[in-house]
């Protein structure tokens, strides 16, 4: 059966819990579920920031997800995957992005995750932007995290 | 075609979107850039280090080589830094 992954862009928070729950509640055929949070910190290299304001291309954003998810379902032998990425004023400590992949074991659900998670982070299309005392700049790209992607391509 | 520009290359040109027509012998992003770039000071600090600007075509990454006959969207911005 082939899976559908859930893609959603959104401004609102979104509640972890439920999202995992969606995923393998009421189900026998799920091992193992793995989730993955990313959480706005109160500090970019060292310097206390008030908020981060993350841009996106809307349509793009939702396209370029979608790739990547038909490739991790290709990839692995998902039985359910659940992509949150909000967009926005986001304050310290809420919720920024949310990756959910459920499968019989637990091998699979792991990678699938940071697949996409490294591939978000290089190619999903938004843009952060903090505010701190100093004003406000933006977060600039880092090296490692193409690294993180590039593994991927090898095997 | 349409424009998009995004993040600080957004805030260098000074506008979200627009449309406009190239000569014929603009034919790739790479020489889109350098035809924007020469329009006004806006354009040429957006694109002051041109290997830095990620493009789009159409919803899709693109290289600096591709062609943009029948492009219907180009979008211009900086690496992304979303996740």
């Amino acid at each position: 059966m082939a899976i559908a992954a859930t893609i959603r862009i959104q401004e609102a928070d979104f509640d972890v819990a439920q999202e995992i729950a969606g995923l393998s509640k009421g189900r026998t055929d799920v091992g193992a579920v793995v989730s993955f949070s990313g959480i706005c910190r109160g500090s970019e290299q060292g310097e206390p920031i008030a908020a981060l304001t993350l841009e996106h291309y809307p349509g793009m954003a939702e396209a370029e997800i979608a790739r990547h998810a038909d490739e991790a379902l290709a990839r692995w032998p998902l039985q359910g995957l659940t992509i949150i990425h909000r967009f926005g004023r986001i304050a310290p400590g809420e919720n920024i992005v949310l990756v959910v992949t459920a499968s019989a074991h637990r091998q699979a659900a792991f990678e699938a995750a940071e697949f996409l998670m490294d591939y978000l982070k290089t190619s999903a299309p938004f843009w952060k932007r903090e505010e701190s005392a100093r004003g406000t700049s933006w977060i600039e790209a880092r090296d490692h995290d193409d690294a993180a992607a590039a593994r991927w391509t090898k095997s | 075609m349409k424009l998009k520009y995004f993040a600080w290359v957004r805030e260098r040109i000074g506008k979200t979107e627009e449309i406009v027509e190239p000569p014929a012998e603009v034919r790739t992003v790479g020489e889109l850039i350098g035809w924007l770039a020469a329009r006004d000071d806006g354009y040429a600090h957006a694109f002051e280090k041109p290997t830095v600007i990620r493009a789009a075509i159409d919803h899709a990454h693109v290289k600096s080589d591709a062609a943009i006959a029948g492009a219907r969207e180009i979008a211009f911005f900086p690496p992304m830094t979303g996740g």
